[in-house]
């Protein structure tokens, strides 16, 4: 594990913004940290830098503890907190140039980085006239530049354009692929997370509700029959009266709870004896986006 | 930003008195050379004493504090794989050089200012009289008492986002210092804003009274309010660390 932490809680004054959590976030994973505005998502970053004194629990990355091991285990993370933090008065180059000599970085790798962003046209530019991809960029530029083993990355995409979260997530994928690096990511949006992470913990009010890989997730969500036909409300009605649990009606199709395969060729033959045209049938797993809001209600 | 101000500021005051003294270099061509110097030297001294330094400390402590507040950086400096100490150190230390170099500055400045006015008007008889050595004694005297100041504002600004907080306290804190000071009280040595004046204050020439005869100056450097002011700056400078270091970073 590059990440464990065991019991983590934390509180601001006598609000509990984290609650005994337990991240085992594996190597070479993208492990996408998910959860609603004010779920603790932050909090837990900063906590993971050591940036916020830990309460309660313990924090190991790298298998090494982290308060004892403050600098060798920082020297091998980079990360990018909320919105980026930059000199406005530098320019891009200037930005990176400071950080690699804070880091004793050659000088070299600031150009490599200006280009793996995207960046190398507006280098000499003041960051401060920057748009906020642009800046963002940047931030990730200066995460990368000492190449870390261990990404942390505070919702990297906000405020990208749709090209701009692709070119992140391409990024991010090339990484963990090519680089063998690890990368924590999170993000309220449950469709980015799915698209790039391998594993995954949704996180609300500062509890864990839910952590593992990308096909647990899948699986864990409820499996559906849809069926596409006309006059689904009259369709809904028979199937009722059959005893058939009918979850959701909408103009095109209708749903119930998946059970069996027989029981999909019994559902299809019943609609046809009774002249439904019936155009298509299929199981579907519950979307993502659906679970995700069942699951983080629920709480 | 506080980098310039401690360049700037040294520059203009004294070409500002080197105006001064230019277009009314009549009144003052009748002085000897040593009162030449001293009138020179000490028109800024004594705007120094009361409100010039204090104010320059709090400007320059919370130029160097905001720069990271305002980019937001200080979250980003402290997951880096550098010790905190390291970091809050070298913060306090760049602040210590500002105030160095300002004051620096200002003898330099003075000195040189000084110098010209007397290739252009020799009739002003600053060349009769060398103040460089005891020039430096009093602005390094000055910068001692810098210290205690320094320490605490460096402290008020690393801890408040706002200019307000640091730039109000600071205020008045010399305000009272001056106060202090000036009313001769007994325990205005302990109050670091009052050192700067006492600094100023000290160096009255003693024989003033009898006129137009070249006062004497001299420098007692290492007195009690030099040590309050070390003794203090040593002191919250450590505590800051461990502040900074319990402090969780927003």
């Amino acid at each position: 594990m590059v990440i464990s932490t065991e019991g983590l809680s934390f509180n601001f004054g006598s609000q509990q913004v984290v609650k005994s959590l337990s991240l085992q976030v594996p190597e070479g994973s993208i492990y996408g940290f998910l959860g609603p505005n004010g779920a603790g998502k932050t909090t837990t970053i900063k906590l993971l830098l050591n940036l916020l004194k830990t309460d309660q629990g313990s924090i190991h990355i790298f298998n090494k503890e982290l308060q004892s091991n403050r600098i060798s285990i920082l020297s091998e993370i980079g990360s990018l907190i909320e919105q980026p933090a930059i000199y406005l008065h530098l320019s891009g180059r200037e930005n990176l140039i400071n950080r690699a000599l804070l880091l004793q970085v050659p000088e070299k790798r600031v150009d490599e980085m200006l280009d793996l962003v995207h960046l190398t046209d507006a280098a000499n530019k003041k960051a401060g006239k920057y748009s906020l991809g642009m800046k963002q960029r940047l931030g990730i530029a200066l995460a990368l530049l000492s190449d870390p083993k261990l990404l942390i990355l505070d919702e990297p995409t906000n405020g990208l354009d749709p090209n701009g979260i692709i070119e992140i997530r391409e990024l991010l994928i090339r990484l963990v692929t090519q680089h063998k690096k690890t990368v924590f990511v999170s993000s309220h949006l449950l469709a980015e997370v799915e698209r790039m992470a391998t594993h995954v913990g949704i996180i609300h009010k500062g509890e864990m509700l839910f952590q593992g890989s990308i096909k647990d997730l899948e699986t864990i969500s409820q499996p559906q029959v849809q069926v596409e036909l006309d006059s689904t409300v009259d369709a809904a009605n028979l199937l009722k009266k059959q005893g058939f649990l009918v979850t959701d009606v909408n103009d095109d199709h209708l749903s119930l709870p998946f059970t069996s395969k027989e029981q999909m060729g019994e559902i299809n033959s019943l609609l046809n004896k009774n002249e439904y045209t019936v155009y298509s049938i299929r199981k579907v797993h519950k979307d993502l986006e659906k679970l995700f809001l069942d699951i983080t209600q629920k709480a | 930003m506080g980098f310039w101000s401690a360049v700037l500021l040294p520059l203009l005051i004294c070409l500002l008195l080197f105006i001064g003294f230019f277009s009314h270099s009549e009144k003052i061509a009748k002085l000897p050379g040593p009162m030449v110097w001293l009138q020179f030297a000490g028109a800024i001294l004594a705007v120094m004493g009361s409100l010039l330094l204090p104010m320059l400390i709090i400007f320059i402590a919370y130029s160097v504090n905001n720069i990271e507040h305002k980019s937001e950086t200080w979250k980003s400096l402290f997951s880096l794989p550098i010790a905190k100490w390291s970091i809050y150190s070298a913060k306090y230390f760049y602040a210590l050089f500002l105030v160095l170099l300002c004051l620096t500055l200002f003898v330099l400045f003075t000195i040189g200012f000084g110098n010209f006015l007397s290739v252009l008007k020799p009739e002003l008889k600053f060349n009769e009289y060398h103040i460089e050595k005891l020039l430096t004694q009093i602005y390094f005297k000055l910068f001692l008492a810098s210290l205690g100041i320094l320490s605490i504002q460096f402290l008020l600004s690393l801890l408040f986002r706002d200019f307000l907080k640091p730039m109000g306290i600071g205020f008045v804190a010399t305000i009272a210092g001056i106060i202090m000071a000036n009313l001769g009280w007994g325990y205005a040595y302990l109050f670091p804003y009052a050192h700067a004046m006492l600094t100023v204050k000290s160096l009255k020439p003693s024989n003033i009274a009898n006129g137009p005869a070249v006062p004497q100056i001299t420098v007692e450097l290492f007195t009690k309010d030099i040590f309050v002011s070390l003794a203090v700056a040593v002191a919250v400078f450590i505590l800051g660390y461990f502040i900074v270091l319990k402090k969780s970073v927003k």
